[in-house]
């Protein structure tokens, strides 16, 4: 797993070198994509909480970036973070009521989110700040100047991605933690046998907010990574469309899945472009069908299908079949 | 004074047509416990034939008739092929397999028909006009109530209509009297669908045909449904014209209009947290 | 006949007939297998080997089909329609049959049996004590007209009075409408009184077969059953 791992970053940071413009900018917006399913994912597959509305966190996050940027003047790369902060709490909050929904209400509750995040974002009482219907406008970052000192030469475009790519990679890093601790354990007991982890003393209440907070922060810290690589900010960007995108995201690349994040990013980015080919609609069709389709014959998504690949190569019968998927 | 009226009767108006939608999602609720979120959709799909035939010079009334009945023999099919496999899958899987139904309607639409904004005729004479009230709000009223009240004929006076009930309350117990409780299902599907269409060619002249039209009011029927209970029909209709009302009085004098979408929103969660069973609803207990 | 619930296996050889328009009782302990034995009949579980009704096979079957058939649970726990009135209920019994003038016929028979449903056929089922609801089940398996009645251990939780007034009416019924009834009961001294064959079911087997009358004299029967 290790040496994967290794042999993928070694690869990604070989990327923009090999490609063209344009396509590293796709490639930068996969790694977004990335983060922010990782983020829907840690909700999602590994503690069970249906959320049909990140399009909002990803949606404040980026609107977060665009508002440090423009109205305060704080540089690009301090506008992560901060956005980070910005959503964990916020979506810390939004797990504590959530605590009392399950199910199919969470997800009436997020999708309700979801929908009136545009008409939010327009109103004028907010305009100050939003741009209303406009939105922001904000800077493309140039590389920095002690890189110029080392030598090393490369264009906006370039340097966005790695910048994207060492957020991505730290992200990846904590999730991977969090995932194959104790935390993620109990994550994962919450979503299976809610009651029974209750009566084994996990503080269920706080696990899933904690959940929710951080699920939160990771989305929207793609959302501002987002804002900057594409360099504006509109309410009509961020429609249910969006949370819907990436719950399809994470239904095909795997649920309580780390890879899965990765082979969702790819689809979502790529699929699309494909299916634009035959026709302006064609993209969600494509969506709605993947969608409908894994969960009739691959519920474990694609990292699902590469690992019982993996498995089956290397001759090793899987013991526990519900294990998750790192 | 005059104006608070108005509003209040708008809202009345707009008010039965999210109570049609409600009552297609709390019969889709009571008979599987799944929140149906594609049915804005498939209203919204229904509505697009009806415009097609009328398009190809169908006479307005021949063509709703039509298009009920295409509505109600797509839902039936959408129950028994889509919805069947998963009738039984955890939460994610339905949900999922909901959301894709919901994408799938949605771009065939905007691929069949485009994205260009169309006008659907209101098919009710100027006579028909109240002093406050237009007669296409007139016209959607008494449809709506019209609608209702046949169903409730339906499901209270009739051997079909009786089985259905009981297929939807008790399907072991269905079973052991002879009920096909998989047919009642999809016969459940298919009516509702039939109510989501009439509830889309109702709202269609007034906020223009568009694929993306039905997603606010079915946000506006959601919370319709839960603010009634969201297993109660009765409640459904009482939620429905309340939120109509509400949605209409806030937006014209406290928010603002682009902000009414917000109501629901608040409306929903506010439901959920605080009384999730709604007015009518009955409280559900498990056991652990 | 065996049966199993998913890949548990409950029953593992049950055999015995029955006799057109007998009352048979089915005798045993918990968990022995009774009422798995009757979900068998209706196609509500797995089973492997022949049940065969008036001569046809009917194991595969489905439930509804073989409602069809004319065979009427009346289910453990009563299954009563909760939130539907009692006439409603009892309507529901009659939904596969097309004769609609019998039907309302019939339903004024059954009234006739239990009156105290008349007084409250417009009342929610679910309002009904346990004896009146279990009743209305008994008289909703009425309503279909069947040639088999199985019945579920009706007389749980009701007290040994209102036992007897139904049982009794059951005897009544069986006698006047000519309808079979396969009788599961925990209740052996009232069983054996009801019934005319009687079969003891211990897990999932049948250990002793014979008449009502002869079982009860039996000393077996007695001690493990009956309590004396």
């Amino acid at each position: 797993m290790v040496t994967v791992t290794i042999l993928l970053i070694a690869a990604a940071c070989a990327l923009p070198f090999v490609l063209k413009g344009y396509h590293t900018f796709q490639a930068t917006l996969v790694l977004i994509y990335a983060i922010a399913l990782l983020g829907l994912n840690l909700l999602t597959g590994y503690n069970g909480q249906i959320s049909l509305g990140h399009g909002a966190f990803y949606a404040m996050g980026a609107y977060a970036a665009a508002i440090l940027m423009d109205r305060a003047g704080v540089p690009y790369w301090a506008t992560i973070p901060l956005a980070g902060a910005v959503c964990l709490v916020v979506g810390f909050l939004f797990g504590l009521p959530a605590l009392r929904l399950e199910g199919l209400y969470l997800a009436l509750a997020t999708f309700a989110l979801a929908v009136s995040m545009p008409p939010i974002l327009k109103a004028h009482f907010l305009e100050k700040w939003t741009g209303g219907v406009q939105g922001i406008v904000i800077m493309k970052p140039e590389p920095p100047a002690w890189l110029a000192a080392t030598g090393i030469k490369l264009n906006a475009d370039q340097w966005l991605y790695f910048f994207a790519l060492a957020v991505a990679i730290v992200l990846f890093i904590v999730a991977w933690n969090l995932v194959v601790g104790r935390v993620g354990r109990a994550l994962v007991a919450i979503r299976d046998h809610h009651i029974a982890a209750e009566a084994m003393g996990i503080n269920t209440a706080l696990y899933k907010s904690l959940a929710f907070g951080i699920s939160a922060m990771y989305t929207g810290i793609a959302g501002a990574l987002g804002a900057i690589a594409v360099q504006f900010v509109a309410p009509d960007s961020f429609t249910v469309f969006l949370s819907i995108t990436l719950l399809v995201g994470i239904v095909v690349g795997g649920l309580a899945s780390l890879s899965g994040a990765l082979y969702g990013a790819l689809f979502i980015q790529f699929v699309p472009n494909i299916a634009d080919e035959l026709s302006k609609a064609a993209p969600w069709a494509v969506f709605g069908v993947f969608l409908i389709g894994f969960v009739y014959l691959m519920p474990t998504g694609a990292a699902g299908a590469v690992r019982a690949l993996t498995t089956r190569l290397r001759g090793v019968k899987l013991s526990t079949p519900k294990e998750d998927i790192p | 004074m005059e104006a608070v009226l108005l509003q209040f009767l708008a809202g009345l108006a707009t008010g039965s047509i999210y109570a049609s939608l409600a009552l297609a999602l709390v019969m889709i609720y009571q008979a599987t416990h799944l929140v149906n979120f594609a049915q804005g959709e498939m209203a919204m799909f229904a509505t697009y034939i009806a415009w097609a035939l009328i398009n190809a010079g169908m006479p307005y009334w021949a063509a709703f008739l039509l298009t009920v009945a295409f509505a109600f023999v797509f839902g039936v099919l959408i129950e028994r092929v889509v919805i069947r496999p998963v009738e039984n899958a955890p939460v994610l899987a339905v949900v999922a397999v909901f959301i894709g139904l919901l994408v799938i309607l949605n771009s065939i639409a905007g691929w069949i028909f485009t994205y260009t904004i169309k006008s659907f005729p209101s098919p009710f004479p100027a006579a028909l006009g109240i002093r406050y009230m237009s007669p296409h709000q007139v016209g959607a009223l008494l449809v709506t109530l019209a609608v209702l009240a046949l169903l409730y004929v339906f499901f209270r006076f009739t051997p079909l209509g009786l089985a259905m009930r009981a297929a939807a309350q008790n399907p072991v117990s269905s079973r052991l009297v002879g009920i096909r409780v998989g047919w009642m299902l999809a016969l459940g599907w298919g009516l509702a669908a039939a109510v989501g269409a009439i509830a889309g060619m109702m709202v269609a002249p007034i906020v223009y045909l568009d694929p993306n039209m039905m997603a606010g009011i079915l946000l506006y029927a959601f919370a319709a449904a839960l603010l009634g209970g969201i297993d109660s029909p009765g409640g459904a209709v009482v939620g429905g014209l309340l939120v109509g009302v509400l949605e209409n009085l806030l937006g014209a004098f406290v928010i603002g209009n682009e902000l009414k979408l917000v109501v629901a929103l608040v409306l929903i969660v506010g439901v959920l947290l605080v009384r999730p069973s709604g007015f009518f609803g009955s409280v559900h207990v498990s056991r652990v | 006949m065996r049966a199993a619930y998913g890949a548990t296996r409950v029953l593992h050889g049950i055999d015995f007939a029955m006799e057109e328009k007998s009352i048979t009782a089915l005798l045993g302990a918990n968990g022995a297998g009774k009422t798995t034995t009757l979900r068998a009949i209706c196609g509500m579980v797995r089973t492997e080997g022949a049940i065969r009704f008036a001569g046809e096979p009917i194991t595969g079957k489905r439930t509804e089909d073989i409602v069809r058939l004319g065979i009427a649970h009346v289910p453990d726990g009563r299954g009563t329609f909760l939130h539907l009135t009692t006439e409603e209920n009892l309507r529901l019994g009659a939904y596969v049959r097309k004769d609609r003038a019998n039907v309302a016929r019939d339903l004024e028979r059954v009234y006739a049996y239990f009156p105290r449903l008349k007084e409250r056929s417009h009342q929610q089922a679910g309002t009904l004590s346990g004896g009146e609801q279990q009743m209305l089940a008994v008289s909703r398996a009425l309503m279909l007209a069947p040639k088999l009645m199985l019945l579920d251990e009706p007389s749980f939780g009701l007290a040994p009075l209102v036992v007897r007034e139904l049982f009794g009416i059951l005897r009544t019924i069986n006698a006047e409408e000519r309808v079979s009834m396969l009788v599961v009961e925990q209740n052996a001294a009232m069983a054996l009184d009801l019934a005319d064959q009687a079969c003891v079911i211990e897990t999932g087997r049948v250990v002793l077969s014979g008449s009502a009358a002869e079982l009860k004299k039996d000393d077996a029967v007695r001690r493990s059953y009956l309590g004396y």
